[in-house]
């Protein structure tokens, strides 16, 4: 074998410096030792106790700096996210927004109830089919070879659910509040505004669960089923009073129904029910989802994805 | 080359074992032994090629070593610990057969998340030399070419300057150069003192590399040896004729390692083909069709098989 003789005794005139972008092993060598060599002594402290807190912080920002570019350079999927919920306000919110409920107005009670949808609805695909695809591409295999604290990863993914769910809250606000007439103390906007947004993370929980329970293909298609008619059945479309009295009873047992009685609560509009009850409901769902999502974690391992 | 001026661990460190280390799928129903028993150990300096067939467990075994997956029965150490500890990790590259890398991020961003991982990561400067990825630094990596990508994996494997470097089937879809070059690039690598683990089903890439080579099949270990060691098991010569001369007879020929006769033509993997031949003409004055051929890695592997069976 010739090529054992030539690496072994004469690395320089390797094949590899026969071209401009082949790899050049020796000059790899050279280049990389003395700088991480010098590196490695400054953390060698660092390194005995694992991570050290500055580079920790580091991994997380860059985490959460490549899941925003991932977003920005397909910006149809972050637009869509946004633009339907907005769009469903629009025409049944503010166009036929009929009656008053629970003593506000059709076009403010919708919006906390769109508001919500948009929400979920950007928690549950940002996170749930990312992952799910993510899953099935092996880039989560790779991320588990390198030392990346697991948590750096989701929380990225989180902070992007709340992102969106901000931009959602912002634009549906301005839009409730000059097209569709809608007027709120300053406390009130903050309020609803904060109980809104807060809803990314209970829902990226649930999308995190859904995607570790289905396969990276038929990801979004799951979703939709399980996300629409929950969406429907929690009274996010229409007022969950004026839904058929089989669809009333099933409500309590879905979460998005507690989580947008939280929110209308903040504007005084909630159907009743003990606000803590709701707040512990949305606890316990979130618990159910997070165990869910460590058990799919755990179960990849060794698997063809994961 | 100046080879203490990045040694790494002393030569001849333990940095991965596996002590009788299984994996089985599919817990319900038929389980499939992935891994049935594996024992073995790579240390500083050397090059560890896993040669075997597809679905001889050579991705499963490296699994274990890099943590990814949990042996069902056995042991898996890395650098003395678990490997999904964070210190181990820190110490390792992996090169996997395929990361679903997002096609969106430019070959620059990956490069640098990655280092950002370890706390004494290669110069960005450096991954891009080793990793032959110049110019590419601006490109999205899906809009690169499959052997580009496959460079990116490899300098993402590289960034974190590691002790003990994984690499699976790492030439696959590389063109002769650049593999040629990969090949210097590993060989350096474990010449500076580390170690380097390859899987591959290319006898020829195991032979020009490593320093050892464990022949895996159908989950166990068939031999390990030097490069010569094994490739002195792997018969020299296949003859293939139409011929009256049956299986059970040539296989106690000398030379004849195996034998099988499928009712028309009589095939036989030989170390040494005239003998055979030769004898083969004497008896059979009949004999149609020989043909002499190089034995395939696939007909190495029967040999190999059969051997251990027989030893067994």
């Amino acid at each position: 074998m010739s090529a054992k003789t030539t690496t072994r005794t004469t690395p320089s005139t390797s094949p590899a410096s026969t071209s401009m972008t082949t790899p050049t092993p020796t000059a790899m060598i050279t280049a990389g030792a003395p700088a991480a060599r010098t590196a490695m002594a400054e953390h060698s402290s660092a390194a005995a106790s694992g991570i050290s807190r500055g580079q920790a912080l580091r991994v997380y920002r860059t985490e959460a700096w490549q899941e925003l570019l991932k977003l920005l350079r397909i910006p149809i999927f972050a637009a869509s996210t946004i633009a339907l919920p907005l769009m469903f306000y629009v025409i049944f919110g503010i166009a036929f927004g009929g009656e008053s409920s629970r003593g506000v107005g059709a076009t403010t009670y919708m919006l906390v109830t769109y508001g919500a949808f948009g929400v979920i609805g950007a928690a549950l695909f940002g996170f749930g089919v990312s992952v799910a695809v993510e899953r099935g591409q092996g880039w989560m295999r790779l991320k588990r070879v390198v030392p990346m604290p697991p948590l750096a990863y989701f929380v990225a993914k989180v902070l992007m659910s709340l992102a969106i769910a901000t931009i959602i809250v912002i634009a549906m606000s301005a839009l409730g509040a000059i097209v569709g007439g809608v007027r709120l103390s300053a406390g009130q906007w903050i309020a609803v505004s904060f109980a809104l947004i807060a809803g990314a993370l209970p829902f990226s929980a649930m999308g995190l669960a859904f995607g570790y329970l289905v396969g990276p293909n038929s990801a979004p298609a799951v979703l939709n089923l399980a996300w629409l008619p929950m969406a429907f059945a929690s009274g996010l479309w229409i007022p969950i009073s004026e839904l058929p009295e089989v669809v009333q009873s099933v409500a309590p047992f879905l979460p998005p129904y507690h989580f947008v009685q939280l929110a209308l609560g903040t504007i005084g509009a909630s159907e009743g029910g003990s606000p803590v009850v709701h707040a512990a409901a949305v606890l316990a769902f979130t618990v159910l989802f997070l165990l869910v999502a460590s058990w799919g974690y755990r179960r990849d391992e060794g698997r063809t994805y994961g | 080359m100046d080879t203490d001026l990045n040694s790494k661990s002393r030569q001849g460190t333990v940095l991965a074992e596996l002590h009788d280390a299984t994996k089985t799928f599919g817990s319900r129903g038929e389980p499939v032994h992935a891994v049935a028993g594996v024992d073995l150990t790579v240390r500083a300096g050397e090059l560890l090629a896993i040669l075997g067939p597809n679905g001889a467990g050579k991705t499963t075994t490296l699994n274990m070593m890099t943590g990814l997956s949990k042996p069902t029965s056995g042991s898996a150490r890395l650098f003395g610990g678990d490997p999904r500890d964070l210190e181990a990790r820190q110490r390792m590259g992996v090169m996997l057969q395929a990361s679903g890398v997002p096609d969106t991020l430019r070959v620059g961003e990956l490069l640098t998340a990655f280092s950002g991982y370890y706390p004494a990561p290669l110069p960005l400067e450096a991954i891009i030399e080793g990793a032959g990825l110049h110019g590419l630094e601006k490109r999205q990596f899906g809009a690169l070419s499959g052997g580009q990508q496959r460079r990116v994996l490899f300098g993402i494997a590289l960034s974190g300057d590691p002790d003990l470097l994984f690499v699976d089937e790492p030439t696959t879809g590389l063109d002769a150069e650049v593999r040629r070059a990969l090949w210097a690039t590993l060989r350096d690598l474990a010449d500076s003192g580390r170690g380097v683990v390859l899987t591959t089903h290319y006898l020829e890439e195991a032979d020009a590399l490593a320093d050892r080579i464990i022949v895996l099949s159908q989950g166990r270990i068939i031999a390990d040896g030097t490069p010569d060691q094994v490739k002195s098991l792997v018969p020299g010569r296949r003859i293939s004729a139409e011929s009256s001369v049956t299986a059970e007879q040539a296989a106690h020929w000398p030379a004849v390692h195996h034998a099988v006769h499928d009712g028309t033509r009589l095939e036989l993997l030989v170390s040494e083909a005239e003998p055979v031949v030769r004898r083969l003409l004497a008896q059979d004055p009949f004999l149609a069709g020989l043909t002499v051929t190089e034995p395939t890695l696939e007909d190495a592997f029967l040999t190999l098989t059969t051997s251990a069976k027989e030893s067994a």
